[in-house]
């Protein structure tokens, strides 16, 4: 479905590689213009990843020859059982784990070169599931500031992102408040302004509303969808399916490999096949299709409450 | 029976930080009764359900168990309680010396704790082979298999879950619930389900308490509770999304599950 699966373009960017090391590879392309510019911004590159964990009760390999390219911009959701590899492959993002074998290229740098890791933490922002675990300081807008404060940022510049990523979250109103009075929603929130301010390219979500009520999740979620209409490239792990119904791209993880790469529209709307992988889909593509065995005419691939309700009109 | 009478609680009585969490709070729980708590984060579900066992000291009201006070160590065999961090449950070495450590407490033969290691393993969809493992090597919906199983494997007369299903995959839910609520209920056990999703009280609890600011706000079965907007508004929950499906369709009738939802669109629908 791709253009990722279609060989041509991949090859040619390899090539560049090679010949341009520089940390400005993709505005060098694309001055050079061999490829357009859309085609060129692969923010993030696996090459036959492959990540083994070693432990006293043998060898575990937890990601098995990963390959895909995110464009820059996108917003994929990964999907899979328990224990199929998602954060794993969402550490070896920002260089928290690095590849056994293979390689991850962010916005060009080889992950494992040392030299780059500044380069990609700078790039690629983490918000893990536990609100509480991620807090760090006693006052909101300290807490936001945390990371700032070790990239080594000027005060000034740092009270004034502080305050820009507090606005982008709504919680402007409680930069005095504890931590400790917020809700867990409120406090993902927190957690989402730290990496806002870090102005990352990249934000990564590893199952950021497991642990919040259905309000928490809404506001976790519009937040994202926020982020990746200005132009942050989101990768968003989840174990709700109406979430991931929601990206652009859905990567659906087994036995540490990517299983299917696909539309959330392609993946969910075959009911049968997901079912058949232990899968559940969003409600609206499972009633879909039970009425559809009840001899209902219903146009295929239906995926929303409003795509549903407009069709039995 | 649990029966709890005029629970308050205050966190950090005489300082600053100083925070209610619980206000008067008054219910019973049926034997054999499988009761919801829902509310926004912070309500004081988790707050609450250490009280009832035994976990927070009271300091106004009363909780009994059996007519015992939770105070009494005659309880602690009754009651099992899965946190909402059940990771922080962990510490042994390997996945089995971690499910069999409660019931090795309470003295039970090898040969009965290697059997109920085995069953709650099942129970939780966890694989034979990770048995010998580190639960600190594991995934994180693994982890939480792992607690669960632990406490499963005491066979608790009173099951207490906080938000059990959260991070586990779909179908690993859906067996874990179908089995507690199953296999678990069939030996009569009772038990308190604090969830976040709002589809498996609905599938699965007789009736539900909705927390709002440490107090409780509704009393009553999934079913009234879907249909009183003002009450799900003001605790910050809303109803399962099949419940949801079903009012975009304007049809005045809520379904709770998907059997429903098909048979109401069956009646009311022409197959085009
Ligand atoms: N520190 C570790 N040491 C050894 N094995 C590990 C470690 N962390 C994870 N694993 C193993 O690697 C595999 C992938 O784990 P990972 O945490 O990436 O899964 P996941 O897809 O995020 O699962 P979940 O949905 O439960 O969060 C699992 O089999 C797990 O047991
Ligand atoms: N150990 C604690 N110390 C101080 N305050 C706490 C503690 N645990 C919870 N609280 C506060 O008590 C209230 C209820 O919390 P909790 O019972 O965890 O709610 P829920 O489980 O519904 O999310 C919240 O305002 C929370 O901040
Ligand atoms: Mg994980
Ligand atoms: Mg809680």
């Amino acid at each position: 479905m791709s253009r990722f699966e279609s060989g041509g373009t991949a090859d040619a960017i390899y090539r560049f590689d090679v010949l341009i090391l520089s940390p400005r590879r993709n505005e060098m392309l694309r001055i050079f213009s061999f490829v357009s510019e859309e085609k060129i911004l692969d923010i993030i590159r696996v090459e036959n990843l492959r990540h083994v964990y070693k432990s006293s009760s043998g060898d575990k390999v937890a990601l098995d020859g990963i390959n895909f390219s995110i464009a820059e911009g996108e917003f994929v959701a990964i999907i899979g059982n328990n224990g199929s590899g998602k954060s794993t492959l969402a550490k070896h993002f920002n260089a928290l784990l690095l590849p056994t074998s293979g390689k991850i290229f962010i916005d060009g740098f080889d992950t494992s070169d040392e030299k780059n890791l500044w380069h990609v933490r700078e790039n690629v922002g983490m918000v893990f599931q536990n609100p509480d675990s991620e807090i760090v300081a006693a006052i909101v807008e300290d807490d936001v500031a945390f990371g700032l404060e070790n990239l080594g940022i000027a005060p000034e510049k740092i009270r004034e992102r502080v305050d820009l990523a507090l606005d982008a979250v709504n919680m402007s109103d409680y930069k005095n408040f504890s931590p400790s009075k917020l809700s867990g929603g409120q406090k993902q929130r927190i957690a989402i302004a730290g990496v806002i301010a870090m102005q990352t390219k990249i934000i990564v979500f590893d199952e950021p509303t497991a642990m919040l009520d259905p309000q928490g999740r809404r506001e976790v979620l519009s937040m994202v969808k926020k982020l990746h209409a200005q132009g942050k490239t989101i990768i968003y792990i989840t174990h709700f399916m109406e979430e991931a119904a929601q990206a652009q791209r859905v990567f659906l993880m087994e036995g540490g490999k990517i299983i299917k790469n696909d539309t959330p529209r392609e993946i969910f709307s075959n009911v049968r096949e997901m079912k058949r992988l232990g899968f559940s889909v969003p409600v609206a593509a499972e009633l879909a299709e039970r009425l559809r065995k009840k001899n209902f005419k219903l146009p295929p691939k239906i995926l929303t409450a409003d795509e549903l309700a407009e069709a039995l009109k | 029976m649990i029966s709890v009478k005029n629970v308050s609680y205050t966190y950090m009585t005489g300082t600053p930080f100083e925070k209610t969490a619980l206000k008067n709070i008054s219910f019973d729980v049926a034997e054999g009764e499988v009761l919801a708590v829902a509310g926004h984060t912070g309500s004081g579900k988790s707050t609450l359900i250490q009280i009832v066992a035994g976990l927070i000291d009271l300091t106004q009201g009363s909780v009994t168990i059996d007519n015992l006070p939770v105070a009494d160590k005659k309880i602690r065999r009754l009651v099992g309680i899965v946190f909402q961090y059940p990771e922080h449950q962990l510490f042994e070495e390997t996945v089995e010396s971690d499910i069999a450590f409660a019931p090795k407490n309470f003295g039970l033969s090898d040969a009965e704790i290697s059997a109920q290691v085995e069953e709650a393993m099942r129970q939780v969809g966890l694989p034979a082979e990770l048995k010998s493992v580190s639960p600190f090597e594991l995934s994180g919906g693994q982890k939480r298999r792992v607690a669960i199983a632990g406490i499963l494997a005491l066979k608790p007369k009173y099951l207490i879950l906080d938000e059990p299903t959260a991070g586990l995959d779909p179908l690993a839910k859906e067996n874990l619930l179908k089995e507690i609520f199953g296999a678990v209920k069939k030996s009569g056990a009772t038990i308190i389900l604090v969830s976040h999703n709002m589809e498996d009280i609905a599938r699965f609890a007789n009736r539900v308490v909705v927390l709002a600011q440490g107090q409780i706000l509704f009393v009553g079965t999934p079913r009234e509770l879907f249909s009183r907007e003002e009450i799900l508004s003001r605790a910050g929950l809303e109803p399962p999304p099949i419940t949801q499906l079903l009012s975009k369709l304007n049809l005045n009738q809520n379904a709770l599950t998907l059997d429903e939802a098909e048979k109401i669109i069956l009646k009311n629908f022409p197959r085009k």
